[in-house]
């Protein structure tokens, strides 16, 4: 069974963003860029599940500048077999990376599918959705645990109200949660052995795929800072408090 | 000229950061305040492979050169492990190198992977009380004795010897007297710390106390002669070639700390407001950290530089003794800038820049003395005559 893993490469989540003087962004310059946490994740379970002998391949693939190749190989490191690298300098944005993936699931054929279930840089928990929608796909996000067997993807997830389990026919789309495993360390061996791996490149153009951005983002600026907080006598004054002022009961 | 790292490299660092992330700021006070040594962070490096960095494949290690050796070795001081972190493996990474040159098949089988694997800890034994940096008048003794050499001698600065359980020494087996010039006559051997024959006595220091530094009193130890590295009486060129290396790596560390002294003092000057504004605001806080940053930025090119020599089997003598040199001061510099950045918070314990502080002082003074270097520079570089 073939699994395909998508990684985005995003601003470390220890480094403190920052929004760039003219309101248009965060400012990237230097700063310490690395896979986003969710998509370790994904990488992880994918590996896993070589491990336990469910799958037979496991494909890496990530969309951005040509830089995303550390993150690829990081992938590699952690035990992926091969990777593909869809190069572009464009605002890459969640749609058009559901289509460029639409394409290489097309292309590659795999049983499952794994991503992240959001990237931390935008938040927008939107393209493992558009991904199943587009390729006509089953898919369950938010997985904190993921069994494969018999063809099919049983899945646990949790939301609001609690936790529910899914069973899906493959191949299906699953996106991964906090919870489902903690990703292994990157070993030097690990590191010496990815270099031998394939990484493949290959442009939007190829793909047939507009990745032109249909939102424009008109102004980014920090959030309001918080002003400090009120020291209430008794727990009468905090239940008022939330009540009239907080408006929150 | 590229000046960028490779591939591999920022893998490498991405990597070790990753595994120091989790010995975090508190697990190294921690170590600090108890002097208990590292040794779940000396395992988890062990078993992912990062202690054969620069060692041959054939025995377990990844073959890559002195350039990750030092980038790793940076980056586990700058994560905040400072010396109390490199110095834990610092060992293991370079030490055994004459026995990987010098060596037979036999004994690097023995030798190398359990130290590679993390199974060995092993001490270098080289200084002594009489002969720091005047190596060829030292004292230990090494007498054949049919198939075993009989050490008796001192060594002081030993670090690790606690809980080492190997120990690679240097001895006179040739009397200074009766040695044809004085680098003759000494050898190397690697063998058990045997504690029946090994008094080990911890010295209280400075800092770094998480990493023990040790006299030794060796009496009577007998070493197999299986344990001898190369030639009788060769020593001191073996123990030459792993000199620069050491210079290399220590300068690295320096710098890690000296960067992580300067990242604290920056968060620090960015969010401590006093007369209203940010302390950070202020020339007088800026422009030290500045200083620093600059400082480090060039000891590090110069630590590079050396390590790429090296790489390229070209020699490297003065690249790597300035290496040390410059590093050990800009770390010095960005630690005692930090403090003062920090004021009176830099004063406690709880916030760590007095901690590097207190470390700073051993890549100054160790493995030769600044004073030593400009002589070396001075004479070797400069030809200008020795002074000594």
């Amino acid at each position: 069974m073939r699994v395909i893993v998508a990684v985005k490469r995003v601003i470390d989540y220890n480094v403190k963003a920052r929004v760039k003087s003219d309101g248009t962004g965060i400012d990237l310059a230097n700063v310490k860029m690395s896979m986003n946490p969710f998509d370790e994740i994904a990488v992880e379970e994918a590996v896993r599940l070589k491990e336990a002998g469910v799958a037979t391949e496991v494909v890496v693939v990530s969309a951005g500048v040509a830089q995303c190749q550390e993150t690829l190989r990081t992938a590699l490191a952690m035990g992926a077999d091969r990777a593909i690298l869809i190069e572009s300098n464009e605002e890459l944005q969640p749609l058009a990376v559901a289509k460029l993936l639409k394409a290489v699931v097309e292309r590659e054929q795999p049983q499952l599918i794994l991503l992240g279930k959001q990237a931390i840089d935008d938040d927008s928990n939107q393209t493992g959705q558009m991904l199943a929608a587009l390729a006509g796909l089953p898919q369950a996000t938010f997985a904190s645990k993921l069994v494969v067997s018999d063809g099919r993807a049983i899945v646990s997830r949790e939301v609001d109200g609690g936790a529910e389990t899914l069973s899906l026919t493959l191949p299906a789309v699953v996106t991964t949660d906090l919870r489902l495993n903690e990703p292994r360390y990157v070993t030097l061996p690990n590191i010496m052995k990815a270099k031998k791996k394939p990484m493949d490149t290959v442009k939007p153009e190829v793909l047939n795929v507009d990745v032109t951005p249909r939102l424009k983002t008109l102004k980014v600026q920090e959030p309001a800072k918080r002003s400090a907080g009120v020291i209430v006598p008794d727990v009468k004054t905090l239940v008022e408090k939330l009540k009239g002022e907080a408006k929150v009961l | 000229m590229n000046f960028d790292l490779n591939e591999d490299q920022l893998s490498i660092q991405a990597s070790i950061e990753k595994v120091c992330e989790k010995f975090d700021d508190e697990y190294w006070l921690e170590r600090d305040r108890t002097g208990a040594f590292p040794h779940d962070f000396h395992r988890t490096l062990a078993d992912n492979g990062w202690l054969g960095i620069a060692m041959d494949p054939e025995y377990g290690g990844a073959g890559l050169g002195m350039t990750e050796a030092a980038l790793m070795m940076r980056t586990i001081s700058a994560s905040g492990a400072g010396l109390s972190g490199a110095s834990a493996v610092h060992m293991n990474i370079f030490g055994l190198n004459p026995v990987q040159v010098f060596g037979t098949d036999d004994q690097k089988k023995r030798f190398l992977p359990p130290l590679i694997e993390g199974k060995d800890k092993a001490c270098f034994a080289v200084t002594e009380p009489d002969a720091g940096l005047d190596t060829t008048h030292l004292k230990t003794q090494a007498v054949r004795d049919g198939n075993y050499y009989v050490i008796t001698g001192r060594k002081i600065w030993i670090s690790t010897a606690q809980v080492a359980n190997k120990m690679l020494i240097i001895a006179r087996t040739t009397p200074l007297e009766k040695a044809a010039k004085p680098t003759d006559g000494l050898s190397l051997f690697y063998t058990d710390l045997d504690r029946n024959h090994i008094e080990v006595r911890e010295i209280e220091k400075m800092g770094r106390k998480a990493v023990d530094s040790n006299m030794l009193f060796i009496d009577g130890l007998r070493v197999p002669i299986s344990d001898l590295i190369g030639e009788e009486g060769q020593g001191f060129k073996y123990l030459l070639h792993g000199l620069n290396p050491e210079r290399i790596l220590i300068a690295a560390e320096a710098i890690g700390l000296g960067q992580a002294a300067l990242r604290r003092a920056t968060q620090y000057a960015k969010e401590r407001v006093v007369f209203g504004r940010p302390i950070g605001k202020n020339q007088a806080i800026q422009h030290p950290l500045a200083q620093a940053w600059m400082q480090l930025e060039a000891a590090n090119l110069m630590v590079m530089k050396a390590a790429t020599l090296y790489d390229s089997n070209k020699s490297c003598g003065a690249e790597a003794n300035s290496a040390k040199y410059l590093a050990a001061e800009a770390a010095f510099q960005s630690c005692q800038t930090a403090i003062a950045t920090l004021g009176g918070m830099g004063y406690a314990k709880e916030y760590h820049v007095e901690r590097y502080m207190r470390e700073c002082m051993i890549p100054r003074l160790a493995p030769v003395s600044p004073q030593l270097i400009l002589c070396f520079i001075a004479e070797k570089v400069l030809g200008l005559p020795k002074s000594y």
